[in-house]
């Protein structure tokens, strides 16, 4: 990605979220949330592609991340009732921040075993720290524990969301084209090169990892305040794993990859529900022809997956030279 | 004035195998000098040490007047000593260009803040990087490569890399690790021309090790000889050439 319009980019797509949002009641409510999906997919996939795409540090718990972010603002806004329009957006961006800080916090818990381990090792520790989190929260009666927490402000709008998946996307985008972050890479590249050309690389790998979740808490309070309900069953490593393999298709280390990667996966699962929803067909008889797309749903979007990696293991979206870039 | 680098009695030991035993060693401002001894002698061994890779168990290392002994490997090089390696490590997914460019974060005066702002002084020194490295890859003849993924270079060019990448942290010690490894007659005789330029036109030190004699004799003012971890001679190449231990330790008696 050329990134030399940066702030243009930012401040553009800052704007385009603002007027969509004014237009949020033309738009299907069905829609309206899928965009919401979208928008909180492409934070949690970009923020994960520095830890994973460019830092070269195998995080499995970026769901955790999330839930922490997720927690933190639901309970932060549940403390107010009604607000008047700006009220409600400061209480918001308030909690949203906090969600992501406390994120942040977690990542750099998990950040320090990372010093000393590497490859498939740190990613059971992350592992680990996912399902420690959802395990925490389970047992805490203050938020809900297993039965859930309800969340009574659906603040979420397209704002927020393509507002801060802009500044996810600038924040990654910026950081690894600039000299400075040439030495996440170079720390994905080798680590003994990199510790003698006098790259701090357990700096480097803490800093990836706080940012990187640091806008997974962000992406949580967006869910929060879009689902407007939180069980600690959605937060397990299965979407974890979800986030992993939209960075891996969308090309580790390539961040327009791995945002359409995160548009596609979202939009696959409810495209093929809606294939399946059509009433009839030119050419069939029967209701519904396509309905045994819906039982089979999830083996076709399963079956998908390892077609796309049988045969573009470098990643849907990849270019040639990934990193490559001036 | 006191030497660049200095070991004093350096000694580091694996479980019972005593791999380096009390080196002393000593590294001139502007020197070249070589490190030789039969395989497993103990030279990469004790490039570690001095990088900071492994901690000796006892002695002490200097550098420029500071001990060096407890340092991190990039703390040691932000201090002024760059290395290559034996196998070369380049960073195989950047191109040339960015090889070059992610060892200047270390004279980077912003930090993550800057470039997260991007304004006007992110962008005054990125261009001021760009314009460094673009120097340093032409000086090398390498600037042509500039956009190639570093990977699909030469051998040769590779290794020249390497020393570019090595020299643009600015040091004042670089050492290198059997550069000449798996190189051609041709290619020996350009790198003894370049590490020649390298010591004329950045005014540094060096320290060699290499297995080929004819290179080592050729190049360096100094050389010493290690031979199951203890240094066994020390001197000019026509001393060490004549001594009686170096040809036994090489040929056996």
């Amino acid at each position: 990605m050329n990134f030399r319009h940066a702030k243009t980019f930012l401040l553009g797509a800052i704007a385009l979220g603002f007027l969509a949002s004014l237009l949020a009641a033309k738009i299907n409510p069905y829609w309206l949330f899928i965009l919401y999906d979208i928008g909180i997919s492409i934070i949690m996939a970009v923020s994960l592609n520095l830890i994973n795409g460019y830092t070269g540090q195998f995080s499995l718990g970026h769901a955790g991340f999330m839930a922490v972010g997720a927690y933190t603002s639901a309970v932060i806004t549940n403390q107010f009732g009604d607000l008047n329009f700006f009220a409600a957006n400061g209480i918001f961006a308030v909690a949203l921040l906090a969600g992501g800080l406390a994120a942040a916090l977690a990542g750099l818990l998990v950040g320090i075993p990372s010093l000393r381990l590497r490859g498939d090792y740190l990613a059971i520790v992350t592992l680990g720290f996912g399902e420690i989190i959802r395990v925490i929260l389970q047992n805490m009666d203050q938020v809900g524990g297993a039965r859930g927490l309800s969340v009574m402000h659906g603040w979420t709008n397209l704002f927020w969301t393509f507002g801060l998946a802009a500044v996810t996307v600038y924040v990654v985008a910026s950081l690894v084209n600039s000299t400075y972050g040439r030495g996440f890479i170079a720390v994905h590249d080798d680590e003994v090169a990199a510790e003698a050309m006098g790259i701090n690389t357990t700096k480097y790998k803490v800093t990836a990892f706080v940012i990187g979740a640091f806008f997974a808490g962000l992406a949580g309070g967006l869910y929060a305040h879009s689902k407007q309900f939180l069980t600690p069953g959605g937060f397990s490593f299965m979407l974890s794993i979800t986030f992993v393999v939209m960075v891996i298709l969308g090309g580790m280390g390539n961040t327009v990859g791995v945002i359409l990667a995160a548009i596609l996966l979202t939009l696959l699962p409810e495209g093929l529900r809606m294939l399946s929803g059509i009433e009839h067909l030119p050419g069939f008889t029967a209701e519904r022809p396509l309905g045994w797309i819906g039982d089979t749903r999830m083996i076709i979007y399963s079956l998908l997956l390892i077609v796309l990696m049988l045969t573009r293991p470098q990643g849907l979206f990849s270019l040639k030279k990934s990193f490559a870039k001036k | 004035m006191s030497a660049l680098l200095q070991l004093e009695k350096t000694t580091i030991r694996f479980g019972g195998l005593t791999a380096v035993s009390e080196l002393d060693l000593q590294i001139g401002r502007g020197e070249l000098v070589g490190l030789i001894g039969p395989n497993g002698a103990g030279k990469t061994t004790a490039f570690n040490l001095i990088t900071g890779v492994y901690q000796p168990t006892s002695g002490a290392i200097n550098f420029d007047g500071q001990s060096t002994v407890g340092r991190k490997p990039y703390q040691i090089t932000q201090r002024g000593i760059a290395r290559t390696f034996q196998n070369i490590r380049l960073f195989p997914s950047l191109n040339v260009f960015d090889n070059v460019r992610a060892v200047f974060h270390l004279h980077l005066h912003g930090d993550v803040r800057h470039a997260l702002w991007r304004g006007k002084g992110y962008h005054a020194e990125e261009k001021s990087v760009a314009d460094r490295v673009l120097e340093l890859l032409e000086i090398f003849q390498l600037g042509k490569f500039r956009d190639e993924p570093a990977k699909s270079l030469s051998y040769g060019d590779q290794r020249r890399l390497e020393i570019v990448r090595a020299l643009a942290a600015q040091p004042k010690l670089l050492l290198l690790d059997e550069p000449a490894a798996g190189m051609n007659a041709t290619e020996k005789v350009e790198l003894t021309r370049l590490i020649r330029f390298i010591k004329d036109k950045f005014q540094i030190s060096i320290l060699l090790v290499e297995h080929d004699m004819k290179l080592v004799m050729e190049i360096c003012e100094r050389i010493a000889v290690l031979d199951y971890g203890v240094k066994i001679a020390e001197g000019k190449p026509d001393e060490v050439r004549a001594n009686p231990k170096v040809i036994t330790a090489y040929l056996g008696d």
